[in-house]
């Protein structure tokens, strides 16, 4: 998938990996099937294996900002998701601050461990958004925020001496808390979406859903996602990354059924039925937060940790990365930043070819 | 306010005057008809017993023989204002979708907003705050009342909300205006009384108290009208929470010196149960509340008012759940005719005398007494409709009920000096 690189660059590649086409033969072939019996157990399966070994060893990163108006739980919804005090409030001494006047943002790193595999994880927060009275264009410092991580690491990318593994620090995920006012989505959602989707992967999630009744669930999240459709919105999962036919029926079937996650979140636990479980308790009842009845929380967990993880690095690194790479090597003449007019102040470098360059 | 313990003064040949002793309470206002109606709803029964007993000595001759019978003005009053029929206009505001239709239908009992429509939020990028008027009647009791709502839908929408109050507020000074209009016109017997009585401003319950955009809304009406702040969808939170919410919005409103409608304290002789009552009301300022028109089955299958979830039934009328129960008591039942008066008394006088201060007449200075504004704004504020009347006119006018006060106020000093020689033996006068 090449998307935007110089014509010259794809047809010398292609000629390199097509090999001489060869003779017919006389008689065909039998047809090799791939899961044909061996004659004897070889161990290629074992790839597996050593890749979660070097997996663990290694770990990985993973960066989530997540954006909404102030009071609609992000904090406490990244504590659930990681079942840890991973948010920016946990971190900082003072619990009652103050709205800034303009949006901020407060990136957490936390070290996380399961099973042997340690992640370092990322919070991205950002207080502010939404918040004043005027929230024009509101949305700039998150994608100037977002823009600096690609130019990070596309210079990281482009020096001579690479660092064997360069840090990520570019946004994978961005969990975007839309307020359940039960009637449709606010004028500011859209805006932000519509400015944003192209550059991060939004996963659109309705805060609080404990207000809303089963019903007025469903007809909301219907409404959202016709607003979205109508604006052309693309969330993740995006329809046109998906790679094969597994992979779409299985996105559609979220997409169209169970997005925007309708989610609770709770960092205390109550006592239901013998077990301890996280919940908010309230006169009327407990609402349980992994109770697949009460609210949708289990379905975003297993979502965004369980199965698309992995998979919402790849969309980051091989679409929205590329897609800033290819627009700024464009920008500046094919050649990457720093050199050139566009680029740096200093003259550009001569002679040693870069390997990125043509 | 004029319960058994106020201490009453005959009134030689001034009907409809009452000058309570502690000359303080007096407030002449044009209205002064309507202040018996507070005994009326609260005590219906005592002044039953008081008509009875008038009506009883005036055809048998009286058993006390110093009993006149005046003190069945009130229920005299009382009957002919069940007749005119009460008039209320109660205002809604705060964002989109903090429950505020549903609240208005679980409150008055009413379907008022079947036929809207919600416009879609790509509509809602370009729409400017409008203000939307509906009107019902509502009988209860053979009381009739004329309910008009005033409803505020873009308020809060918009990306940039700069402003966005000013409607708000220009529409009440609208009211104002019209009224004043008609109160300085030549025909006044059929005032249509269109001010704004109430607001009732709606906060979210998922920020962390008040928003910047609330805070601007409340700064420039809070001395238009009387604001009862209300938490809407109060089911988002747990008791807790709504306690530290409820907390935080009240250093909020203290800090910014913002004024809500204060409930008057109850008199000093009222029962035990009442205050407490009233005690505990004034204690859930602001209202966390709950709307529902649906009946659902709770617990014990009995049919409430409610919100059906899959994790319990929240009961719209259960003072453990919300305060609904305590709203309603407060606007419908108790405290309906005194907002009337608050708005009339202190805040539509204080609207009338910001904006006849504004007017280059000799004698202004005698009221710069009442208003708070200096004379140098007089240029700012440009005089909405007095021009209708020529100049001349008005000022003869005003001039006149100059003079009317200032008569009312001599009468009531020579009114003191003789209550106070009358008390100068030791003996209060008693009023029955």
């Amino acid at each position: 998938m090449s998307k935007g690189l110089p014509e010259t660059r794809t047809d010398a590649a292609m000629s390199e990996l097509v090999p001489e086409p060869r003779p017919k033969p006389a008689v065909p072939m039998k047809p090799v099937s791939i899961n044909a019996n061996l004659l004897g157990y070889i161990g290629i399966d074992t790839i597996i294996e050593q890749m979660r070994k070097k997996t663990m060893k290694t770990g990985f990163d993973f960066n989530i900002m997540v954006v909404g108006q102030s009071g609609l739980g992000k904090s406490t919804l990244v504590n659930t998701l990681f079942k840890s005090q991973v948010s920016r409030k946990s971190s900082s001494w003072n619990r009652e601050e103050k709205i800034p006047k303009t949006v901020e943002i407060k990136a957490v790193g936390h070290v996380i461990e399961e099973g042997g595999v340690k992640m370092k994880l990322t919070v991205i927060d950002t207080p502010g958004f939404g918040d004043q009275i005027n929230n024009e264009n509101c949305w700039e410092p998150i994608e100037k925020y977002i823009n600096e991580q690609y130019e990070k690491f596309l210079k990281e990318e482009v020096n001579i001496a690479r660092k064997k593994r360069i840090p990520d620090t570019r946004v994978h995920c961005c969990l975007y808390f839309i307020s359940p006012t039960g009637h449709s989505l606010r004028p500011l959602d859209l805006e932000f979406m519509k400015h944003l989707s192209k550059v991060v992967n939004i996963i659109p999630v309705i805060a609080k859903a404990d207000t809303m009744t089963l019903e007025e669930k469903s007809e909301f999240k219907q409404r959202v996602r016709k607003e979205l459709e109508v604006h052309g919105i693309e969330f993740y999962p995006q329809k046109e990354f998906d790679e094969d036919l597994e992979d779409k029926t299985e996105n559609d079937k979220i997409r169209q059924e169970s997005m925007p996650f309708a989610v609770v979140g709770s960092d205390k636990e109550y006592q239901v039925n013998g077990k301890r479980v996280l919940g908010r308790k309230t006169p009327w009842g407990i609402i349980e937060v992994e109770n697949l009845h009460h609210c949708e929380f289990a379905l975003l967990r297993d979502f965004v940790i369980r199965t698309h993880l992995q998979d919402l690095k790849e969309v980051t690194h091989n679409i929205h990365y590329e897609t800033y790479r290819a627009k700024r090597l464009n920008d500046n003449g094919g050649l990457p930043p720093g050199e050139g007019l566009l680029g740096s102040v200093l003259p550009p470098v001569p002679a040693t070819p870069c390997p990125t360059a043509e | 306010m004029m319960g058994k313990g106020t201490q009453m003064v005959r009134t030689p040949g001034v009907p409809g005057l009452h000058f309570p002793a502690s000359l303080g309470q007096l407030s002449i206002s044009a209205s002064y008809i309507a202040r018996p109606l507070i005994c009326c709803t609260q005590l219906p029964a005592q002044l039953e017993e008081v008509g009875r007993d008038s009506r009883y000595s005036s055809s048998y001759g009286a058993m006390d023989k110093e009993y006149v019978g005046f003190a069945a003005l009130p229920n005299q009053l009382h009957r002919k204002s069940i007749k005119k029929g009460f008039d209320f206009t109660l205002m809604v505001a705060g964002e989109s979708g903090l429950g505020k239709s549903t609240l208005i239908n679980s409150l008055f009992l009413t379907n008022l907003y079947e036929d809207r429509q919600l416009p879609e939020a790509s509509a809602r990028l370009t729409q400017t705050l409008t203000i939307e008027r509906r009107g019902v009647e509502i009988e209860e009791g053979g009381i009739k009342v004329k309910l008009t709502l005033v409803d505020t839908p873009g308020f809060g929408d918009s990306v940039d909300c700069s402003d966005c109050w000013l409607p708000v507020v220009r529409f009440i000074e609208e009211q104002f205006e019209q009224y004043l209009r008609d109160e300085s016109g030549l025909n006044r017997k059929n005032i249509q009384d269109s001010r704004v009585h109430c607001c009732l401003y709606f906060i979210s319950p998922f920020g962390r108290g008040l928003r910047p955009l609330d805070v601007a809304f409340l700064r420039a009406v809070h001395e238009k009208v009387n604001i009862i702040p209300v938490i809407g969808k109060a089911d988002a939170l747990m008791p807790r929470e709504t306690q530290a919410l409820k907390q935080k919005i009240r250093d909020q409103l203290k800090e910014e010196e913002i004024n809500i409608y204060q409930f008057p304290d109850c008199d000093s002789d009222e029962d035990e149960d009442f205050k407490r009552q009233d005690a505990e009301m004034k204690e859930s300022i602001p209202f966390a509340v709950v709307g529902s028109c649906e009946v659902v089955r709770d617990i014990d299958s009995r049919p409430v008012r409610g919100r059906c979830y899959s994790w319990g039934t929240v009961e719209v009328e259960n003072p453990h759940h919300c305060d609904f129960l305590n709203l309603r008591r407060m606007l419908v039942q108790t405290h309906l005719q005194d907002l009337k008066e608050v708005t009339h008394d202190l805040l539509y006088e204080g609207y009338r005398a910001r904006c006849l201060q504004s007017l280059a007449r000799p004698g202004a200075r005698d009221r710069a007494s009442r208003s708070k504004l200096s004379r140098r704004s007089t240029t700012e504020i440009p005089l909405p409709m007095l021009p209708m009347l020529p100049l001349a006119e008005t000022e003869k006018l005003i001039r006149e009920k100059d003079e009317e006060l200032r008569r009312m106020q001599e009468m009531l000093e020579k009114m003191q000096a003789q209550v106070q020689q009358s008390q100068a033996p030791g003996e209060q006068s008693d009023a029955l």
